[in-house]
């Protein structure tokens, strides 16, 4: 896979966000993306993975196969949860650079942009931000072993 | 009641928000619904005039100037002075210190008379459901100084239980730091019972008023508080001014807090004097503008008159109260006998910030979250509330969209 299936899955989500005629449309959708996230086992549920933001919480598990990224995340806000289904989505699979490189100009154009402004109620920026550092440490940890 | 008090304290509502120009806008294409008064309150037109009045037409540094336009400046920033002095009942115009906020008021007291007063092992009493800033710089001085402070508990109900805040009173007590009306609950505390019986241990006591001096009448001398704070911007004036008034005999007695300009009376190398009360504590050019649209907001409030604004505020509290309680899995946070126009609630299973969210999405402005009180909300078990707050301008319409916008919210995420 490569950086455009990234900008592929975007472009797929601003599609079915296009459909939505009303604002009820479109939450109704994320909420029902979050009710389908699966729930991370409480053994995740723990400090070193959680993203507090002033309201609701984040947390998110990467781990690292064949030269891709995996993450698992969860919140305890289910609007915010199915922001984090769509991050995932977009970005979970993906090699450390192309994950690095993504912009998620996807957020922006689904008009999902006021959630990450809100960097105090929710870790949503934070969360992408954690994704990134992520990308970054595989990245760093392969570009050691290929030495 | 005759009927010509009843009419008297009848609000002319549609008179009441033409004068707010904020009320018409929209929110994404619906008249905003603002419920988040608690948070702060919306500006009246004449306390919007009064702000481009002072800069279009007598900016000046005040105090010192000689020229026509300081003099106006500094007559009707000092005007403000004696009007909060009589919105609150202080004795002279001298123990009226203007400060940022509340905020500011309670740090003032704790770098100054705090540190004066308070050594190793006394304690400081503040309740269970403080806002933050009405624990953290108590916590700060007792760190600093290793006094003691100690935590009134919250009942179930929201109020805080007088049997054990007067077991906890003893001569080590050296202040009691209490909230007039919890911002979270709505909660009115009985502040002069606890102050008499503060004082029959020798306790001072500062009454954080940044929640009661909207809703309230206040009289500082009956209530016998040492010092009372709040904040100009939830009495319809602009953010930035808020009041700190203190006993006098106590602020004469008090060390300086800020050095710097309009706090001195003489200046050398070696040795500094300082001004009298109130510019003791007033260093540095003031925030001159705000300081004075204080006063016309507070004149503004009293014009209506805080009897009828009360009398329509409790109306707006009991009808959404129950229509709230009508909600199925709704559960109102805070069921104080005496409350302000206030409620706090949670949903079964939906997370506050969810329906915050959705309400918005409709127009409505309601505060979601933890509001500045965690351990309080960690005292009931939950993240947060959703937070619906009244001011004068509010209507039953109004809480009739909010009810009807908890329905949709509820059936969207459930």
């Amino acid at each position: 896979m490569s950086q455009q299936a990234i900008l592929e899955i975007e472009k797929e989500i601003i599609e079915d966000f296009a459909l939505f005629d009303s604002w009820e449309d479109k939450y109704e959708y994320i909420i029902d993306l979050g009710k389908k996230l699966p729930v991370l086992d409480e053994e995740h549920k723990i400090a070193d993975n959680k993203i507090k933001g002033c309201q609701s919480t984040v947390w998110l598990v990467a781990a690292y196969e064949d030269g891709r990224v995996f993450f698992k995340a969860d919140s305890d806000a289910v609007i915010v949860k199915g922001l984090v289904s769509m991050l995932i989505k977009v970005l979970s699979g993906h090699r450390p650079e192309e994950i690095l490189e993504a912009k998620l100009d996807f957020i922006r154009e689904i008009g999902m942009m006021t959630h990450l402004a809100q960097t105090r109620s929710n870790g949503l920026l934070s969360m992408i931000k954690q994704m990134k550092n992520y990308a970054l440490a595989y990245q760093t940890l392969q570009g050691l072993e290929n030495k | 009641m005759t009927q010509i008090d009843s009419i008297s304290l009848d609000l002319d509502l549609q008179a009441i928000r033409s004068q707010f120009p904020i009320l018409s806008r929209t929110i994404n294409d619906k008249p905003l619904v603002y419920l988040d008064n608690a948070a702060t309150s919306q500006k009246p037109r004449c306390v919007i005039d009064t702000l481009s009045d002072y800069y279009g037409r007598y900016n000046a540094n005040i105090h010192r100037g000689i020229h026509t336009l300081a003099e106006e400046a500094t007559l009707a920033y000092e005007a403000t002075r004696f009007t909060a002095q009589e919105f609150i009942g202080a004795a002279s115009a001298e123990e009226i210190i203007f400060s940022r906020g509340t905020t500011e008021g309670i740090n003032l007291v704790a770098y100054t008379w705090g540190r004066q007063h308070i050594s190793a092992g006394d304690e400081i009493l503040i309740s269970g459901m403080e806002h933050h800033s009405n624990i953290v710089p108590w916590q700060i001085l007792c760190q600093e100084k290793n006094a003691v402070l100690k935590v009134i508990p919250v009942t179930d109900e929201g109020e805080l239980s007088m049997e054990v805040y007067k077991s906890l009173l003893s001569e080590k007590t050296k202040l009691v730091s209490i909230v007039q009306v919890s911002n979270a609950l709505g909660t009115v505390n009985p502040v002069k019972e606890m102050i008499d019986a503060a004082h029959a241990v020798g306790a001072k006591v500062l009454v954080d008023g940044a929640q009661s001096a909207v809703h309230l009448d206040i009289d500082v001398q009956d209530l016998d508080c040492d010092f009372f704070a709040f904040s100009g911007h939830k009495v319809y004036a602009p953010t930035g001014i808020g009041v700190l008034y203190g006993k006098k005999e106590l602020l004469e007695s008090m060390p300086v807090f800020h050095g710097g300009g309009e706090m001195i009376k003489e200046v050398s190398f070696e040795e500094t004097t300082y001004n009298d009360l109130p510019y003791k504590y007033e260093a540095g050019t003031p925030n001159i503008a705000d300081t004075i649209a204080l006063k016309t907001a507070l004149d503004f409030i009293q014009n209506i008159g805080k009897a009828t604004i009360r009398k329509h505020e409790n109306e707006l509290l009991a009808y959404a109260t129950t229509q709230l309680e009508s909600i199925p899995g709704l559960r109102i946070i805070g069921k104080a006998k005496e409350k302000v126009s206030l409620v706090s609630f949670v949903v079964k299973g939906i997370h506050p910030q969810d329906i915050g969210i959705l309400l918005d999405n409709l127009g409505i402005a309601v505060r979601t979250g933890h509001h500045c009180t965690q351990p309080l909300m960690k005292r009931f078990g939950i993240p947060g509330t959703v937070r619906a707050s009244f001011a004068m301008y509010n209507t039953k319409e109004e809480i009739d969209i909010l009810i009807a916008g908890m329905h949709k919210s509820i059936k969207m995420l459930s």
